[in-house]
């Protein structure tokens, strides 16, 4: 199945733009959404300089910016001339020290990671629904999996955002629309840059290869790279009270 | 800006299921209504479709992410004068109703469809013809007076006294000018429920075609149907259906045959199949050697005991064949049907047509139906008939040809446009648009874009066939 018609969310850098990059590169009209608007010009810029046609548009949009969803989606959908994609990818991870309690960065997170999310998928979820086939992906996280003690903000929402795609999936799937859980582990992106101890590090443009595959087969939760999920389910089966002394 | 209401939004096809895009749904019943919808489309900068019946086979009745005015819920026949034959309707009323209402006083729609579902509203915006186009001309010669409302929310009435110009080019401008909100039509007297009929067969296109000719000034109705699958000296082999009213005389019981539960086509065949489930019986037939041989068992019917026949038939068992079966088009699905209807003057007729079936035959996508009918000029703008005959054709859409079936339309299109001919927008839903506007003489376009920089300087009032083949 090829997508005709896309909106990516958090398109100006890492998965994001290869998600959109790729998407064009296969022939998708897509809208990049994003706060940046050089980086976002400029990769519009780019992805339209290699084809006939201009398949790439991009809208300035804060996903903290809620009450602007609505008209904007409809702008964009109108200026692509369908919908059959949403990819949510915007994401943010702030650097929290162990002892920092700072409601502040917290909460800013759980506004780009869910809220933002929740703004954007609850009208694309009644649209596809209405029209009964579409596709939703949601980039969420391994960090969702495990309430781990470096950056609790981060994995709840992240966490948030896993049960939310999980019950929009189990609203609309019967109408015949997909939602599909990415969970990535590490990717090479500015969000990852400089951390200690990574492993497994992926390309976004791998990432976004294997993501858009999930995304055309439907499946419903997909570990990026997929050994993700037996790490995982080592990691969920931890009882709590060793998972607290275990420096993760 | 405001937004469009989410929950409106709906897949939209054109009937031939082979196109579509979702839109916003919208279907009011009164004209305020239309008003307030043309107000919130200017408040959220959305462009407006028009949509009938969607009984267009492409692409003329729905916008990717426009509002679609759907006007099938303003049905009502506001008035009727069985004195005259003159009726006010609103845009909705369909040819079905229309007839209904008008028969038992004698009175029939002078120009109808091949299926009575279409909208007058519809086929005048398209300025649709029937089998008697060269006796008739289009559904917009026997209009009287339209409203028109524009998108500044302006209503006007026009004729062919009052604004002409805007009355030729309304009609027949696919939706582009103005919505229509009421028409007022001169319907034909008749003097019996019945027609009379007769087949002829035709052993090839050459023949078929001077024989449409020879009949087209002693018969109301001339149709021709050819095989499309055979080449060779074959070639468009077919038969030819003539029919015409009935005189005041030839009844003896005109009451009854003018009766419109008279004129019901049988809901079962044989007495006892639910036509309702024909189509699905119908459906292992549907591809090119189950056509083959329809096709062929439709000529030899037809060429042997079928031959000369002259029978009486209803009117509308006769004018609106493609209800027999229900819901026939869905044999077509998963991939839908297209439809291409080029007119050519006589001169260039059967040697363009012949040029197309051969097109057809080499590329290995034969046409499953295909009719012929003649066809006169009309004063109307942007026109599709000439002084010459028009040759449909319809073709199934598979999944995996489906770029080269677009590819052979254009194929098909070149001669028609070489030839002096025209396109059918009601039908279209692959033309290229620079075929399209080759066709038009010096000036004819620019007067239509003068016109819609007039009623329609914002460009609200849009469709995916406008976009396609005006260039949006």
């Amino acid at each position: 199945m090829a997508f005709k018609h896309a909106v990516v969310i958090g398109a100006s850098s890492g998965i994001g733009e290869a998600v959109a990059r790729r998407l064009a590169a296969e022939g998708t009209r897509v809208a990049l959404v994003a706060r940046r608007h050089d980086a976002l010009a400029e990769i519009t810029i780019d992805i339209n300089s290699g084809s006939d046609e201009d398949l790439a548009i991009f809208r300035v949009h804060d996903v903290r910016h809620t009450v602007e969803v609505p008209e904007l989606f409809q702008d964009i959908a109108r200026s692509l001339g369908g919908l059959d994609l949403v990819v949510y990818a915007a994401g943010m991870m702030q650097a929290v020290e162990f002892d920092e309690y700072d409601p502040a960065k917290d909460l800013a997170m759980i506004d780009v990671n869910l809220r933002g999310a929740v703004a954007w998928l609850d009208p694309a979820a009644d649209r596809f629904a209405r029209l009964g086939r579409g596709t939703i992906v949601g980039i969420g996280s391994v960090a969702g999996d495990r309430g781990r003690s470096g950056n609790p903000a981060y994995c709840t929402a992240k966490a948030g955002f896993h049960t939310y795609l999980e019950s929009l999936r189990n609203r609309v799937a019967r109408v015949g629309v997909r939602v599909v859980t990415i969970k990535p582990g590490f990717v090479d992106t500015a969000m990852t840059r400089g951390l200690d101890g990574l492993f497994w590090l992926i390309s976004a443009d791998r990432a976004a290869e294997i993501i858009l595959d999930h995304a055309r087969r439907g499946t419903t939760v997909a570990y990026v790279p997929a050994r993700w999920r037996l790490v995982m389910l080592i990691i969920r089966s931890i009882p709590s009270f060793v998972f607290r002394r275990l420096k993760v | 800006m405001t937004v469009l209401p989410a929950d409106r939004i709906a897949r939209v096809e054109g009937w031939g299921m082979a196109v579509g895009a979702d839109g916003y749904l919208v279907q009011p019943t009164d004209v305020e209504q239309v008003t307030e919808i043309l107000g919130a489309a200017r408040s959220a900068g959305a462009p407006i479709v028009a949509r009938g019946a969607g009984c267009s086979y492409g692409d003329a009745a729905f916008l990717p992410e426009g509002l679609v005015l759907d006007f099938s819920r303003m049905r009502q026949v506001l008035v009727w004068d069985p004195a005259t034959g003159i009726v006010d309707v609103e845009p909705g009323v369909t040819v079905r109703q229309l007839w209904r209402q008008t028969l038992p006083d004698g009175w029939w729609p002078p120009v109808v469809t091949g299926t009575m579902e279409p909208t007058l509203g519809g086929g005048l915006a398209m300025n649709v013809h029937g089998k008697n186009n060269w006796a008739r001309g289009p559904m917009g010669d026997h209009c009287i007076e339209l409203d028109l409302l524009t998108p500044d929310g302006t209503l006007r009435t026009i004729s062919r006294d009052i604004e002409p110009e805007v009355f030729h080019a309304v009609i027949g401008g696919f939706g582009q000018l103005g919505l229509i909100t009421r028409a007022r039509i001169q319907l034909k007297k008749v003097h019996s429920g019945f027609i009379e009929a007769k087949a002829v067969a035709t052993p090839d296109l050459g023949e078929l075609l001077q024989q449409i000719d020879d009949a087209k000034d002693d018969w109301e109705y001339v149709v021709g149907w050819l095989d499309a699958f055979p080449g060779g000296s074959k070639l468009g082999r077919g038969l030819l259906h003539f029919a015409r009213h009935l005189s005041p005389d030839e009844d003896p019981d005109p009451a009854a045959s003018l009766e419109p539960t008279n004129q019901d086509l049988p809901s079962t065949l044989f007495g006892v199949v639910p036509k309702s489930v024909l189509w699905r019986m119908m459906k292992p037939f549907t591809n090119d050697l189950g056509m083959r041989a329809i096709n062929l068992a439709k000529y030899i019917q037809g060429s042997t005991i079928g031959n000369n026949a002259v029978y009486r038939q209803t009117l509308a068992g006769f004018s609106f064949l493609l209800d027999y079966v229900p819901d026939w088009k869905k044999v077509y699905l998963p991939g839908g049907l297209i439809h291409h209807q080029s007119f050519v003057p006589v001169a260039h007729a059967e040697r363009v047509f012949r040029a197309q079936l051969e097109i057809c035959r080499r590329r290995g996508m034969p046409s499953y139906l295909a009719v012929l009918k003649r066809h006169r000029p009309d004063p109307f703008l942007l026109t599709h008939a000439v002084d010459g005959f028009s040759m449909a054709l319809d073709f199934p859409v598979v999944k995996s040809r489906r770029e080269e079936l677009w590819a052979m339309v254009r194929e098909l299109a070149e001669p028609v446009v070489e030839a002096g001919g025209r396109f059918y927008p009601a039908k279209d839903a692959a033309l290229p648009g620079e075929l399209y506007r080759a066709t038009f003489g010096e000036g004819q376009l620019d007067r239509f874009h003068a016109l819609k920089q007039r009623l329609d300087p914002d460009g609200v009032l849009r469709s995916a066939l406008a976009d396609r083949l005006l260039g949006g």
